[in-house]
């Protein structure tokens, strides 16, 4: 029972990551109409911008947390005005192969200048241990990860639904022609939502860095989960996204315990029995198919 | 998003590049050039090299044939290349069969392989079957990776002979070897021209074009989709099944999302509808890989990102389709717009 629950939390840890940076991927799908192929990379960014920002300036993890998204968040913006914004009016596939291009080029990049052998980074003192409820002992840090995300993810929802801000982004995701004709500006939204994005998928890496190994390829096969993700989720979904990262992650943890050769690909059988139940995804609207 | 006020000039971009268009004295003058190109190849540069072109030239041509006449990005056609590739290495190690038989098997494997990605992919176009599909390619990377006893994971298959009737000088030297496989990549390239211009052809390109109305028209789009999908997987198998001989050895590279990545990058740089640009590409990225490799430089992905990202910025027709359309406004004729398919532009009757 106990390594049923243990399995259970780092499930929901790693679908913490899936799940903040799919909430991006859906966000700037949803919005720009572009699917970023680059999220994985910028993931992979957050998390040795913390390392490097640890090393070099000595900032911590918990100042970390909101730095490094505010930094990817710039980043972001700079891509969107410098290359997105060029191919906007082009079939989306045109920004699926730019992103594509920037994410090879950050990887060898970050690789050339911080080699392929992992930076370290130190989780704080009050994350490391373990959590003791009874009889029951689990991973302080991993439970903090899931917390921590779920919140984020519910803060996010809350602005969607519960701001102007965030009736202007659903407005513009929904119907752009016509958010455009009641006289907002949906143009002038574009470029924040996308570095928001960007931010997110930074904070993942960052919630990332003192838990897994930071290189420059970790964001490769993070970001092929990701599309999976976001192909069960239904990719223009809030909610699909948050709740399908999870259910990779959950999927993924059980698989590494009870089958650990076919943890990777249970993944992808998940896909595809979606595809062929709902090829719009769990929460996803035939329309957008 | 493509506007829906495309001319009609601009939805035939992809079958026949208009500088070229019913001047078949030029066609027939650009397809000796070729030919002499690819004979005198190994003269030229390093024969393994000049063989690593031509497989990656048919590769491309696959990918263009589902990219530039159907619309369909595929994201994921390594698992095709690279299938064909262990189905061909192990053909030849375990039973020792004729290395055409082998590089044959593999690309029916790889067309087997194909039909239920490809049953499951169409039901998604544009942007979701380009993920589908890269997910269904990685899938396969972890199955190859985890089954050891077959495909020996991280070492992959070593020692992949090339029989060929005992006639040694093909079984060892590159050079003579490139010169037995040329007709196996030339016949992959005629038969991806000729489903360009059948019936079949068409019909894809107006699937591309306009799914809604070609749906109206009576034609079944997925099964059209399918069709072409495998028809390319079995091209992207030949192509794989032979770099696999060539190099004697079968890597998980051949089943990567990498692999994937540079199938498309060379689609896309020589032109993506053109058929020659894919050609055109191989040659470029090939040679650009393997003078960066040779000088030490260990960035690859740096070069071929940037390339990747001017060529999307600045030239979307591609080397091929600058270069044709330079050659109509000189002619006076119109241009296409550039654009991939519109195959997510459903609702655009």
């Amino acid at each position: 029972m106990n390594a049923f629950l243990l399995y259970t939390v780092q499930g929901l840890a790693a679908g913490s990551f899936y799940a903040l940076a799919a909430l991006g991927l859906a966000i700037i799908f949803g919005v720009l109409g572009v699917v970023n192929f680059a999220h994985g990379a910028c993931y992979m960014l957050g998390a040795v911008v913390a390392a490097v920002l640890l090393d070099v300036t000595g900032l911590t993890f918990w100042p970390a947390l909101v730095v490094v998204p505010v930094l990817l968040f710039l980043f972001g913006v700079v891509i969107e005005r410098l290359f997105v914004s060029r191919l906007a009016e082009l079939d989306p596939l045109y920004n699926f192969l730019l992103t594509f291009g920037l994410s090879l080029l950050l990887v060898d990049l970050i690789k050339r200048q911080y080699g392929v052998s992992g930076l370290p980074y130190t989780r704080p003192e009050v994350l490391s241990g373990q959590l003791s409820l009874g009889s029951f002992h689990l991973p302080t840090y991993q439970v903090f990860v899931f917390l921590f995300s779920l919140l984020v993810c519910a803060g996010v929802w809350l602005l969607m639904t519960r701001t102007r801000i965030g009736m202007i982004v659903r407005a513009s995701t929904e119907k752009s022609d016509l958010t455009r004709a009641l006289g907002v500006n949906v143009k002038a939204w574009v470029t924040p939502v996308f570095g928001f994005g960007i931010a997110l998928a930074g904070l993942a890496g960052v919630l990332a860095a003192p838990f897994r190994a930071i290189t420059a390829d970790m964001g490769s096969s993070f970001i092929i989960i990701l599309f999976a993700v976001v192909v069960i989720g239904g990719l223009g979904s809030i909610v699909g996204a948050v709740v399908a990262g999870f259910l990779v992650g959950l999927v993924e943890a059980y698989g590494q315990a009870y089958a650990p050769q076919l943890s990777q690909i249970v993944i992808f059988v998940l896909m595809a029995l979606v595809i062929l139940a709902r090829p719009a995804g769990l929460f996803g609207r035939e329309e957008n198919a | 998003m493509r506007s829906t006020t495309d001319t009609p000039e601009a939805v035939q971009a992809g079958q026949t590049r208009p500088g070229l268009r019913g001047r078949s004295p030029a066609r027939w003058a650009l397809l000796a050039v070729g030919l002499v190109v690819a004979l005198a190849l190994p003269w030229v540069i390093y024969p393994p090299v000049a063989m690593d072109i031509a497989a990656w030239a048919l590769f491309a041509v696959a990918l263009d044939l589902l990219l530039g006449y159907a619309g369909l990005l595929s994201f994921g056609h390594a698992a095709f290349w690279g299938s064909s590739a262990y189905v061909t290495g192990l053909v030849a190690i375990e039973l020792g069969l004729p290395f055409p038989v082998a590089a044959l098997l593999g690309a029916v494997a790889a067309m087997a392989l194909a039909l239920p990605i490809g049953l499951l992919s169409v039901r998604r176009s544009g942007i979701y079957f380009a993920m589908v599909t890269l997910a269904f390619a990685q899938m396969l990377f972890f199955v190859v990776n985890q089954w050891r006893d077959v495909t020996g994971g991280e070492n992959g298959l070593q020692g992949v002979p090339r029989n060929f009737f005992g006639i040694e000088a093909v079984e060892t030297e590159p050079f003579y070897f490139y010169y037995a496989a040329l007709p196996l990549i030339l016949a992959g390239m005629w038969f991806a021209w000729r489903v360009v211009h059948s019936p079949f052809g068409r019909v894809l390109v107006a699937t591309r074009d306009n799914p809604a109305r070609a749906r109206a028209l009576g034609y079944n789009v997925e099964r059209y989709r399918v069709t072409v999908f495998v028809l390319s997987a079995g091209l992207a198998g030949l192509a794989g099944g032979l770099f696999a001989l060539s190099h004697g050895f079968v890597s998980l590279q051949e089943v990567s999302w990498q692999t994937s990545g540079k199938v498309v990058l060379i689609t896309v740089l020589g032109g993506i509808g053109t058929l020659w640009g894919a050609i055109i590409g191989a040659g470029l990225i090939v040679t650009l890989e393997d003078q960066l490799a040779s000088s030490g430089f260990d960035g690859i992905g740096i070069i071929t990102g940037s390339v990747f990202v001017i060529v999307v910025l600045l030239f979307r027709s591609g080397v091929w389709g600058t270069v044709t359309n330079l050659v109509a406004r000189r002619r006076g004729q119109k241009v296409p717009s550039e654009d991939i398919g519109a195959a997510d532009s459903e609702q655009g009757l």
